[in-house]
Protein backbone atom coordinates (compact mmCIF):
# COMPACT_ATOMS: atom_id res chain seq x y z
CA UNK A 1 0.00 0.00 0.00
CA UNK A 2 1.44 3.57 -0.63
CA UNK A 3 2.14 5.51 2.18
CA UNK A 4 1.84 9.76 1.92
CA UNK A 5 3.16 11.96 4.48
CA UNK A 6 2.29 15.74 4.32
CA UNK A 7 5.11 18.11 3.42
CA UNK A 8 5.86 19.91 7.16
CA UNK A 9 8.31 22.13 5.72
CA UNK A 10 8.01 25.74 4.16
CA UNK A 11 7.70 24.42 0.89
CA UNK A 12 9.70 27.45 -0.75
CA UNK A 13 10.70 27.68 -4.15
CA UNK A 14 14.12 28.57 -3.75
CA UNK A 15 14.93 31.32 -6.58
CA UNK A 16 18.37 30.53 -7.48
CA UNK A 17 20.93 33.49 -7.75
CA UNK A 18 23.95 33.58 -9.67
CA UNK A 19 26.57 35.67 -7.87
CA UNK A 20 28.45 38.60 -9.52
CA UNK A 21 31.61 38.26 -11.19
CA UNK A 22 34.21 39.48 -8.47
CA UNK A 23 35.82 42.90 -9.88
CA UNK A 24 39.30 42.54 -10.77
CA UNK A 25 40.06 45.56 -8.44
CA UNK A 26 38.46 47.80 -6.19
CA UNK A 27 40.15 50.89 -7.02
CA UNK A 28 37.29 53.68 -8.20
CA UNK A 29 34.39 51.62 -6.90
CA UNK A 30 31.94 52.45 -4.31
CA UNK A 31 32.39 49.62 -1.62
CA UNK A 32 29.77 49.92 1.45
CA UNK A 33 30.78 48.49 4.96
CA UNK A 34 28.34 47.33 7.09
CA UNK A 35 28.65 47.69 10.69
CA UNK A 36 26.21 44.56 12.43
CA UNK A 37 26.31 46.89 15.73
CA UNK A 38 28.65 44.02 17.21
CA UNK A 39 31.10 44.94 19.70
CA UNK A 40 34.36 46.00 17.96
CA UNK A 41 33.14 45.36 14.56
CA UNK A 42 33.99 49.48 14.05
CA UNK A 43 37.58 48.36 15.18
CA UNK A 44 37.45 45.69 12.36
CA UNK A 45 36.02 48.17 10.13
CA UNK A 46 37.97 50.96 10.56
CA UNK A 47 41.48 49.16 9.47
CA UNK A 48 39.22 47.92 6.43
CA UNK A 49 38.35 51.19 5.50
CA UNK A 50 41.78 52.48 5.91
CA UNK A 51 43.18 49.29 3.49
CA UNK A 52 39.82 49.69 0.89
CA UNK A 53 41.08 54.03 0.75
CA UNK A 54 44.87 52.75 -0.42
CA UNK A 55 43.16 50.52 -2.73
CA UNK A 56 41.57 53.59 -4.60
CA UNK A 57 37.96 52.56 -3.21
CA UNK A 58 34.87 55.06 -2.18
CA UNK A 59 34.23 53.65 1.00
CA UNK A 60 30.78 53.99 2.20
CA UNK A 61 29.54 52.87 6.39
CA UNK A 62 26.61 51.58 7.05
CA UNK A 63 24.91 50.40 10.56
CA UNK A 64 22.49 48.07 11.40
CA UNK A 65 20.26 49.02 14.75
CA UNK A 66 20.74 45.99 16.42
CA UNK A 67 23.07 42.93 15.44
CA UNK A 68 20.38 40.27 16.60
CA UNK A 69 17.64 41.34 13.74
CA UNK A 70 17.93 41.16 9.78
CA UNK A 71 19.18 44.68 8.43
CA UNK A 72 15.88 46.74 7.67
CA UNK A 73 14.46 46.79 3.95
CA UNK A 74 15.22 50.28 3.49
CA UNK A 75 18.68 49.86 4.73
CA UNK A 76 19.61 47.13 2.57
CA UNK A 77 18.06 49.17 -0.57
CA UNK A 78 19.93 51.79 0.35
CA UNK A 79 22.72 50.01 0.69
CA UNK A 80 21.77 48.41 -2.84
CA UNK A 81 21.40 51.06 -4.95
CA UNK A 82 24.43 53.24 -3.66
CA UNK A 83 27.29 50.59 -3.54
CA UNK A 84 28.69 48.24 -5.96
CA UNK A 85 30.34 46.30 -3.31
CA UNK A 86 29.58 45.61 0.25
CA UNK A 87 31.73 43.99 3.43
CA UNK A 88 29.32 42.68 6.25
CA UNK A 89 31.31 42.24 9.38
CA UNK A 90 30.76 40.29 12.39
CA UNK A 91 32.58 40.73 15.18
CA UNK A 92 33.71 39.83 18.99
CA UNK B 1 -7.87 15.12 -3.97
CA UNK B 2 -11.90 16.25 -4.05
CA UNK B 3 -13.99 15.80 -1.03
CA UNK B 4 -17.46 14.47 -2.04
CA UNK B 5 -19.99 16.91 -2.04
CA UNK B 6 -22.26 16.83 1.01
CA UNK B 7 -25.57 15.68 0.37
CA UNK B 8 -28.18 17.31 0.58
CA UNK B 9 -30.93 16.10 3.34
CA UNK B 10 -34.76 16.10 1.78
CA UNK B 11 -37.72 18.19 2.94
CA UNK B 12 -39.59 16.33 5.48
CA UNK B 13 -38.87 13.76 8.32
CA UNK B 14 -35.09 11.89 8.26
CA UNK B 15 -34.59 9.24 10.53
CA UNK B 16 -31.00 7.82 10.31
CA UNK B 17 -30.61 4.05 11.46
CA UNK B 18 -28.68 0.85 12.17
CA UNK B 19 -29.67 -2.80 12.15
CA UNK B 20 -27.00 -3.57 14.63
CA UNK B 21 -28.74 -0.94 17.39
CA UNK B 22 -31.39 -2.21 19.59
CA UNK B 23 -33.06 0.97 20.05
CA UNK B 24 -33.20 0.95 16.13
CA UNK B 25 -34.84 -2.29 15.82
CA UNK B 26 -37.17 -1.38 18.88
CA UNK B 27 -38.89 2.07 17.08
CA UNK B 28 -38.39 0.50 13.45
CA UNK B 29 -41.78 -0.72 13.08
CA UNK B 30 -43.08 3.33 14.05
CA UNK B 31 -41.56 4.41 10.88
CA UNK B 32 -43.90 3.21 8.60
CA UNK B 33 -46.40 5.25 10.43
CA UNK B 34 -44.40 8.34 9.28
CA UNK B 35 -45.55 9.65 6.34
CA UNK B 36 -43.17 10.71 3.75
CA UNK B 37 -40.27 9.92 5.90
CA UNK B 38 -36.69 9.67 4.29
CA UNK B 39 -35.04 6.51 6.57
CA UNK B 40 -31.33 6.29 5.94
CA UNK B 41 -29.88 2.95 7.30
CA UNK B 42 -26.11 2.35 7.95
CA UNK B 43 -25.30 -1.09 8.10
CA UNK B 44 -28.19 -3.58 6.37
CA UNK B 45 -30.21 -2.48 3.25
CA UNK B 46 -33.08 -4.40 4.01
CA UNK B 47 -33.89 -2.36 7.19
CA UNK B 48 -36.26 -2.02 8.65
CA UNK B 49 -38.58 -4.23 7.14
CA UNK B 50 -41.40 -2.56 5.25
CA UNK B 51 -39.90 0.49 4.42
CA UNK B 52 -37.91 1.95 1.60
CA UNK B 53 -34.83 2.75 3.68
CA UNK B 54 -31.89 4.61 1.83
CA UNK B 55 -28.71 2.85 2.40
CA UNK B 56 -25.49 5.57 3.36
CA UNK B 57 -23.49 2.90 2.18
CA UNK B 58 -20.50 4.96 2.72
CA UNK B 59 -21.76 7.11 5.60
CA UNK B 60 -21.28 10.50 3.32
CA UNK B 61 -24.73 11.09 4.95
CA UNK B 62 -23.93 10.37 8.66
CA UNK B 63 -20.76 12.06 7.90
CA UNK B 64 -22.00 15.27 6.45
CA UNK B 65 -24.61 15.87 9.19
CA UNK B 66 -22.55 14.91 12.26
CA UNK B 67 -24.92 12.04 13.25
CA UNK B 68 -22.81 10.59 15.86
CA UNK B 69 -25.89 8.53 17.98
CA UNK B 70 -28.94 6.49 15.48
CA UNK B 71 -31.31 6.64 15.77
CA UNK B 72 -31.37 10.15 15.03
CA UNK B 73 -34.81 12.04 13.99
CA UNK B 74 -34.42 15.41 12.07
CA UNK B 75 -36.77 17.65 10.70
CA UNK B 76 -35.94 19.81 7.38
CA UNK B 77 -37.25 22.83 6.09
CA UNK B 78 -36.74 24.26 2.87
CA UNK B 79 -33.41 22.31 2.87
CA UNK B 80 -32.62 23.32 6.86
CA UNK B 81 -32.69 21.11 9.47
CA UNK B 82 -34.76 22.76 11.66
CA UNK B 83 -35.12 20.17 14.73
CA UNK B 84 -33.59 17.00 15.69
CA UNK B 85 -33.39 14.49 18.74
CA UNK B 86 -31.19 11.59 19.05
CA UNK B 87 -31.74 7.70 20.46
CA UNK B 88 -35.41 7.19 21.76
CA UNK B 89 -37.35 9.81 24.00
CA UNK B 90 -41.09 9.54 23.38
CA UNK B 91 -41.96 13.14 23.60
CA UNK B 92 -39.20 14.85 21.30
CA UNK B 93 -39.99 11.94 19.03
CA UNK B 94 -44.15 12.97 19.30
CA UNK B 95 -42.82 16.77 19.23
CA UNK B 96 -40.61 16.24 16.07
CA UNK B 97 -43.14 14.04 14.31
CA UNK B 98 -46.04 16.02 15.47
CA UNK B 99 -47.71 12.21 16.07
CA UNK B 100 -49.33 12.58 19.20
CA UNK B 101 -50.05 8.58 19.92
CA UNK B 102 -46.49 7.62 18.57
CA UNK B 103 -44.98 4.54 20.58
CA UNK B 104 -47.47 4.54 22.72
CA UNK B 105 -46.72 0.88 23.91
CA UNK B 106 -43.00 1.60 24.26
CA UNK B 107 -40.68 2.93 27.65
CA UNK B 108 -40.84 6.51 27.44
CA UNK B 109 -36.79 6.51 26.71
CA UNK B 110 -34.04 4.62 25.65
CA UNK B 111 -30.78 5.98 24.67
CA UNK B 112 -29.42 5.14 21.26
CA UNK B 113 -26.24 3.70 19.85
CA UNK B 114 -23.20 5.27 18.13
CA UNK B 115 -23.32 6.11 14.48
CA UNK B 116 -20.83 4.09 12.58
CA UNK B 117 -19.34 7.48 11.31
CA UNK B 118 -18.16 7.57 14.55
CA UNK B 119 -16.54 4.39 15.35
CA UNK B 120 -13.52 4.59 16.34
CA UNK B 121 -12.14 2.23 13.94
CA UNK B 122 -13.54 4.20 10.47
CA UNK B 123 -13.58 7.89 11.72
CA UNK B 124 -9.82 8.28 10.97
CA UNK B 125 -10.54 6.60 7.11
CA UNK B 126 -13.93 9.01 7.03
CA UNK B 127 -12.78 12.12 7.87
CA UNK B 128 -9.66 11.81 5.69
CA UNK B 129 -12.26 10.73 3.02
CA UNK B 130 -15.09 13.43 3.44
CA UNK B 131 -12.67 16.53 4.68
CA UNK B 132 -8.87 15.70 3.02
CA UNK B 133 -9.71 17.88 0.23
CA UNK B 134 -8.97 20.83 2.53
CA UNK B 135 -5.55 19.93 2.86
CA UNK B 136 -2.97 21.78 0.78
CA UNK B 137 0.53 20.50 2.03
CA UNK B 138 2.71 18.35 -0.54
CA UNK B 139 1.46 14.98 -0.29
CA UNK B 140 5.26 12.91 0.14
CA UNK B 141 5.20 9.42 -1.06
CA UNK B 142 7.34 6.91 1.02
CA UNK B 143 8.94 4.00 -0.53
CA UNK B 144 7.82 0.41 -0.12
CA UNK B 145 10.73 -0.54 1.36
CA UNK B 146 11.50 2.82 3.70
CA UNK B 147 11.13 2.49 7.39
CA UNK B 148 8.58 5.36 8.24
CA UNK B 149 10.65 6.72 11.24
CA UNK B 150 14.07 6.27 9.24
CA UNK B 151 12.34 8.34 5.91
CA UNK B 152 11.35 11.21 8.68
CA UNK B 153 14.70 11.95 9.75
CA UNK B 154 16.47 10.90 5.93
CA UNK B 155 14.62 13.92 5.06
CA UNK B 156 16.28 16.23 7.79
CA UNK B 157 12.95 16.49 9.23
CA UNK B 158 13.06 15.93 12.95
CA UNK B 159 14.75 17.65 16.04
CA UNK B 160 17.24 14.08 16.32
CA UNK B 161 14.09 12.63 18.10
CA UNK B 162 11.92 10.36 16.14
CA UNK B 163 8.56 12.10 15.02
CA UNK B 164 5.19 10.54 14.49
CA UNK B 165 4.65 9.77 10.50
CA UNK B 166 2.36 13.53 9.53
CA UNK B 167 -0.72 11.28 7.90
CA UNK B 168 -3.27 13.13 6.36
CA UNK B 169 -5.44 11.16 9.07
CA UNK B 170 -3.31 12.15 11.29
CA UNK B 171 -3.46 15.83 10.56
CA UNK B 172 -7.13 15.96 10.17
CA UNK B 173 -7.35 14.65 13.60
CA UNK B 174 -5.08 16.71 14.59
CA UNK B 175 -7.02 20.14 13.12
CA UNK B 176 -10.25 18.71 14.88
CA UNK B 177 -8.65 20.24 18.49
CA UNK B 178 -8.78 24.23 17.18
CA UNK B 179 -11.86 25.80 15.91
CA UNK B 180 -9.40 28.16 13.19
CA UNK B 181 -9.78 27.39 9.42
CA UNK B 182 -6.87 25.03 8.46
CA UNK B 183 -5.54 27.93 5.49
CA UNK B 184 -5.60 30.58 8.38
CA UNK B 185 -2.11 32.28 8.34
CA UNK B 186 -0.59 32.21 11.82
CA UNK B 187 2.81 33.79 11.60
CA UNK B 188 5.78 34.43 9.08
CA UNK B 189 8.33 32.33 10.87
CA UNK B 190 12.13 33.21 10.77
CA UNK B 191 14.70 32.92 9.20
CA UNK B 192 13.16 31.91 6.28
CA UNK B 193 10.09 34.21 6.61
CA UNK B 194 7.95 31.64 5.58
CA UNK B 195 3.94 31.43 5.84
CA UNK B 196 3.10 29.10 8.38
CA UNK B 197 -0.34 28.50 8.20
CA UNK B 198 -2.57 26.57 10.81
CA UNK B 199 -2.31 23.04 8.49
CA UNK B 200 1.49 23.31 8.85
CA UNK B 201 1.56 24.15 12.61
CA UNK B 202 -0.38 20.62 12.93
CA UNK B 203 1.25 18.92 10.91
CA UNK B 204 4.21 19.83 13.36
CA UNK B 205 2.09 19.10 16.30
CA UNK B 206 1.61 15.62 15.25
CA UNK B 207 5.27 15.03 14.25
CA UNK B 208 5.89 16.84 17.82
CA UNK B 209 3.19 13.78 19.50
CA UNK B 210 0.49 16.39 20.55
CA UNK B 211 -2.80 15.56 21.03
CA UNK B 212 -5.38 17.62 19.42
CA UNK B 213 -6.38 19.68 22.43
CA UNK B 214 -2.89 20.76 22.59
CA UNK B 215 -3.48 22.76 19.49
CA UNK B 216 -4.54 25.90 20.92
CA UNK B 217 -1.08 26.12 22.80
CA UNK B 218 0.98 25.29 20.01
CA UNK B 219 -0.98 27.88 17.95
CA UNK B 220 -0.53 30.51 20.44
CA UNK B 221 3.16 30.02 20.94
CA UNK B 222 3.93 30.40 17.47
CA UNK B 223 2.19 33.19 16.76
CA UNK B 224 3.91 34.69 20.08
CA UNK B 225 7.57 34.09 19.00
CA UNK B 226 7.26 34.87 15.44
CA UNK B 227 6.86 39.14 16.07
CA UNK B 228 9.30 41.51 15.99
CA UNK B 229 9.28 42.01 19.93
CA UNK B 230 10.23 38.59 20.36
CA UNK B 231 12.69 38.67 17.66
CA UNK B 232 12.95 34.52 16.88
CA UNK B 233 15.20 34.85 14.27
CA UNK B 234 17.94 36.79 16.79
CA UNK B 235 17.31 33.70 19.31
CA UNK B 236 17.98 31.26 16.96
CA UNK B 237 20.96 32.68 15.36
CA UNK B 238 22.34 34.04 18.49
CA UNK B 239 25.22 31.57 19.77
CA UNK B 240 23.98 31.70 23.20
CA UNK B 241 22.23 28.92 24.42
CA UNK B 242 18.98 30.01 24.26
CA UNK B 243 15.68 29.06 23.08
CA UNK B 244 11.88 30.10 23.30
CA UNK B 245 10.36 28.87 26.74
CA UNK B 246 6.79 28.41 27.22
CA UNK B 247 4.86 29.31 30.68
CA UNK B 248 1.76 28.16 30.49
CA UNK B 249 -1.47 29.21 33.13
CA UNK B 250 -4.71 28.87 33.43
CA UNK B 251 -7.88 26.28 33.89
CA UNK B 252 -6.98 24.87 30.23
CA UNK B 253 -3.54 23.66 31.15
CA UNK B 254 -5.38 21.27 33.62
CA UNK B 255 -7.68 20.62 31.40
CA UNK B 256 -4.88 18.69 28.87
CA UNK B 257 -3.33 17.65 31.25
CA UNK B 258 -0.43 20.13 31.66
CA UNK B 259 2.05 19.24 34.78
CA UNK B 260 2.80 21.85 37.14
CA UNK B 261 3.83 20.33 39.95
CA UNK B 262 6.40 17.32 40.72
CA UNK B 263 9.27 17.41 37.44
CA UNK B 264 7.42 20.55 36.47
CA UNK B 265 10.20 21.44 34.21
CA UNK B 266 11.25 17.93 33.67
CA UNK B 267 10.36 14.73 31.56
CA UNK B 268 7.42 12.25 31.50
CA UNK B 269 4.46 14.40 30.78
CA UNK B 270 3.28 14.52 27.53
CA UNK B 271 1.64 18.04 26.79
CA UNK B 272 4.72 19.60 28.55
CA UNK B 273 7.29 17.75 26.21
CA UNK B 274 5.22 18.18 22.80
CA UNK B 275 3.63 21.81 22.87
CA UNK B 276 7.85 23.12 23.27
CA UNK B 277 8.92 20.66 20.56
CA UNK B 278 5.91 21.40 17.98
CA UNK B 279 7.35 25.24 18.57
CA UNK B 280 10.77 23.87 17.71
CA UNK B 281 9.78 21.46 14.57
CA UNK B 282 7.74 24.84 13.06
CA UNK B 283 11.18 27.17 13.44
CA UNK B 284 12.80 23.80 11.41
CA UNK B 285 10.98 22.80 9.27
CA UNK B 286 8.16 25.47 8.21
CA UNK B 287 11.27 28.59 9.23
CA UNK B 288 13.96 26.76 7.71
CA UNK B 289 15.94 27.53 11.20
CA UNK B 290 18.40 24.37 11.98
CA UNK B 291 21.67 23.96 14.04
CA UNK B 292 24.24 24.76 12.32
CA UNK B 293 22.47 27.05 9.53
CA UNK B 294 21.31 30.05 10.72
CA UNK B 295 21.45 28.23 14.38
CA UNK B 296 24.76 29.06 15.56
CA UNK B 297 24.26 28.27 19.46
CA UNK B 298 27.94 27.84 21.00
CA UNK B 299 26.80 25.37 23.30
CA UNK B 300 22.60 25.32 22.96
CA UNK B 301 20.86 23.37 25.69
CA UNK B 302 18.28 19.99 25.84
CA UNK B 303 15.64 22.88 26.19
CA UNK B 304 16.07 23.30 22.80
CA UNK B 305 13.95 20.31 22.01
CA UNK B 306 10.89 21.45 24.42
CA UNK B 307 10.91 24.01 26.78
CA UNK B 308 7.16 24.35 28.01
CA UNK B 309 5.41 23.66 31.58
CA UNK B 310 2.40 24.69 33.47
CA UNK B 311 1.80 27.65 36.55
CA UNK B 312 0.62 25.94 39.67
CA UNK B 313 -2.97 26.56 39.97
CA UNK B 314 -3.02 26.90 43.41
CA UNK B 315 -0.04 30.03 43.20
CA UNK B 316 -0.64 32.50 46.42
CA UNK B 317 0.90 35.17 44.22
CA UNK B 318 -0.93 34.67 40.71
CA UNK B 319 0.42 33.88 37.59
CA UNK B 320 2.95 35.40 35.49
CA UNK B 321 0.57 35.93 32.56
CA UNK B 322 -0.76 38.03 35.23
CA UNK B 323 2.65 40.11 35.60
CA UNK B 324 2.43 40.59 32.06
CA UNK B 325 -1.30 42.18 32.37
CA UNK B 326 -3.35 39.35 31.26
CA UNK B 327 -6.58 38.33 33.56
CA UNK B 328 -5.91 35.06 35.94
CA UNK B 329 -8.42 33.03 35.58
CA UNK B 330 -7.93 33.12 31.17
CA UNK B 331 -5.80 30.70 29.75
CA UNK B 332 -2.49 32.39 28.37
CA UNK B 333 1.19 31.96 27.92
CA UNK B 334 3.87 33.41 27.92
CA UNK B 335 7.01 32.93 25.81
CA UNK B 336 10.54 33.91 27.23
CA UNK B 337 14.08 33.53 25.32
CA UNK B 338 15.90 31.44 27.92
CA UNK B 339 18.23 28.77 28.85
CA UNK B 340 17.92 25.50 31.18
CA UNK B 341 16.86 25.99 34.24
CA UNK B 342 19.37 26.14 37.25
CA UNK B 343 18.51 25.10 40.91
CA UNK B 344 18.72 27.65 44.31
CA UNK B 345 18.93 25.47 47.03
CA UNK B 346 18.04 27.33 50.35
CA UNK B 347 16.85 24.82 52.90
CA UNK B 348 17.38 27.31 55.88
CA UNK B 349 15.80 30.21 55.18
CA UNK B 350 11.89 31.02 57.16
CA UNK B 351 12.37 34.25 56.70
CA UNK B 352 11.56 36.17 53.72
CA UNK B 353 14.34 38.76 53.48
CA UNK B 354 16.63 35.88 54.52
CA UNK B 355 15.30 34.14 51.31
CA UNK B 356 14.86 36.91 49.00
CA UNK B 357 18.83 37.89 49.63
CA UNK B 358 19.50 34.17 49.22
CA UNK B 359 17.77 34.48 45.25
CA UNK B 360 19.35 37.66 44.55
CA UNK B 361 22.64 36.35 45.48
CA UNK B 362 22.14 33.68 42.81
CA UNK B 363 20.74 35.60 40.27
CA UNK B 364 23.42 38.41 40.32
CA UNK B 365 25.17 35.52 38.50
CA UNK B 366 22.89 34.98 35.57
CA UNK B 367 24.99 34.88 32.99
CA UNK B 368 27.82 36.83 34.66
CA UNK B 369 28.01 38.18 37.79
CA UNK B 370 29.67 41.26 36.60
CA UNK B 371 26.91 41.99 33.75
CA UNK B 372 24.76 44.33 34.69
CA UNK B 373 20.99 45.26 32.96
CA UNK B 374 21.71 42.81 29.97
CA UNK B 375 19.69 39.96 30.60
CA UNK B 376 15.97 39.55 31.80
CA UNK B 377 15.58 36.34 34.06
CA UNK B 378 12.37 34.22 35.19
CA UNK B 379 12.68 32.22 38.89
CA UNK B 380 10.05 29.82 39.14
CA UNK B 381 9.46 29.82 42.77
CA UNK B 382 8.56 25.98 44.01
CA UNK B 383 5.85 25.82 46.57
CA UNK B 384 8.06 25.58 49.61
CA UNK B 385 9.47 29.01 48.95
CA UNK B 386 6.26 30.69 47.95
CA UNK B 387 5.07 29.29 50.89
CA UNK B 388 7.68 31.47 53.01
CA UNK B 389 6.72 35.07 51.14
CA UNK B 390 3.23 33.97 51.38
CA UNK B 391 3.40 33.81 54.92
CA UNK B 392 5.02 36.80 55.92
CA UNK B 393 2.16 38.56 53.64
CA UNK B 394 5.08 39.44 50.45
CA UNK B 395 2.77 39.45 47.56
CA UNK B 396 4.08 39.50 43.67
CA UNK B 397 4.76 43.09 43.72
CA UNK B 398 6.79 43.26 47.34
CA UNK B 399 8.57 39.90 46.46
CA UNK B 400 10.09 41.62 43.03
CA UNK B 401 10.88 45.00 44.89
CA UNK B 402 12.66 43.11 47.54
CA UNK B 403 14.87 41.43 45.22
CA UNK B 404 15.37 44.46 43.15
CA UNK B 405 16.80 46.15 46.17
CA UNK B 406 19.27 43.48 46.64
CA UNK B 407 19.93 43.01 42.95
CA UNK B 408 22.09 47.05 43.09
CA UNK B 409 25.44 46.11 41.69
CA UNK B 410 28.30 48.32 42.83
CA UNK B 411 29.97 49.74 39.66
CA UNK B 412 33.72 49.16 41.50
CA UNK B 413 32.97 45.81 41.72
CA UNK B 414 31.92 45.13 37.81
CA UNK B 415 33.86 47.36 36.66
CA UNK B 416 36.32 45.53 33.59
CA UNK B 417 39.09 44.30 36.14
CA UNK B 418 37.58 44.21 39.16
CA UNK B 419 37.91 40.65 41.38
CA UNK B 420 40.62 40.29 38.66
CA UNK B 421 38.11 39.69 36.01
CA UNK B 422 38.24 41.08 32.61
CA UNK B 423 34.86 40.85 31.97
CA UNK B 424 32.51 43.69 32.80
CA UNK B 425 31.11 46.88 32.56
CA UNK B 426 33.76 49.86 31.18
CA UNK B 427 35.81 51.59 33.66
CA UNK B 428 33.96 55.31 33.61
CA UNK B 429 31.02 52.97 35.49
CA UNK B 430 33.38 52.77 38.61
CA UNK B 431 31.36 54.89 41.56
CA UNK B 432 28.21 53.66 39.88
CA UNK B 433 24.67 51.61 41.42
CA UNK B 434 23.63 49.64 38.49
CA UNK B 435 20.72 46.93 38.72
CA UNK B 436 21.02 43.89 37.48
CA UNK B 437 18.04 43.97 36.00
CA UNK B 438 15.94 46.43 33.33
CA UNK B 439 12.75 47.61 35.41
CA UNK B 440 10.23 44.63 34.29
CA UNK B 441 13.34 42.31 33.29
CA UNK B 442 13.05 39.89 36.50
CA UNK B 443 10.06 37.77 36.12
CA UNK B 444 8.24 35.17 38.53
CA UNK B 445 6.22 31.93 37.72
CA UNK B 446 5.15 29.32 40.31
CA UNK B 447 5.42 25.07 39.89
CA UNK B 448 7.05 22.46 41.24
CA UNK B 449 6.32 19.33 43.54
CA UNK B 450 4.99 20.10 46.69
CA UNK B 451 8.41 19.08 49.09
CA UNK B 452 11.85 20.97 48.43
CA UNK B 453 12.86 23.82 49.74
CA UNK B 454 14.27 25.14 45.54
CA UNK B 455 13.57 27.51 43.29
CA UNK B 456 14.64 27.54 39.71
CA UNK B 457 16.12 30.35 37.69
CA UNK B 458 16.04 30.45 34.02
CA UNK B 459 18.10 33.49 32.43
CA UNK B 460 17.42 34.79 29.34
CA UNK B 461 19.28 36.85 26.40
CA UNK B 462 19.81 40.13 24.59
CA UNK B 463 16.71 42.20 26.01
CA UNK B 464 14.99 44.87 25.23
CA UNK B 465 14.75 46.37 21.54
CA UNK B 466 18.04 45.12 20.74
CA UNK B 467 17.54 41.20 21.26
CA UNK B 468 13.96 39.52 22.09
CA UNK B 469 11.24 40.92 24.71
CA UNK B 470 9.09 38.44 26.45
CA UNK B 471 5.70 38.03 25.00
CA UNK B 472 2.53 37.11 26.78
CA UNK B 473 -0.84 36.20 24.83
CA UNK B 474 -4.22 34.71 25.63
CA UNK B 475 -4.89 31.10 24.23
CA UNK B 476 -8.01 31.00 22.21
CA UNK B 477 -9.91 28.01 20.69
Amino acid sequence: MNRFVLDPTGERTVVERTLLDRPPSLAGRRVGLLDISKPRGNVFLDRLEERLATDGAAVQRYRKPTFTKPAPVDLRHEIATQCEVVIEALAD
Amino acid sequence: MVAPVAPALPDGLVVIVKEECETCRMIAPLLARLRGATVYVQDDAGFPAGVEAVLDADLAVSWHHAVETVPTLIRVVNGVEAERTVGWVRSDWRRVTGVEDLGDDLPPFRPGCGSMSVDPDRVDGLRQRFEGGRLRSRRVELAELEDEFEALFDRGWTDGLPVVAPTEQRVLAMLDGTSRSSDEIVATVAPDLVEATVEKIAIAAVMAGCRPEYLPWVLTAVEAICNDEFNIHGLLATTMPVGPVIVCSGPGTVKIGMNSGVNALGQGNRANSTIGRAVQLVVRNVGGGRPGGVDRAAHGNPGKLSFCFAERPDSPIGTLAEQQGVAGDVDALTVFPGEGPRCVVDQLSRRPESLASSLAACLRTVHHPKLPLAFDAIVVLGPEHLRVFADAGWDRPRILTELDDRLQLAGDEIVRGAGGIDEGVPADLAGATLPKFRPGGLLLASAGGGAGLFSAIIGGWANGATGSTPVTREVRP
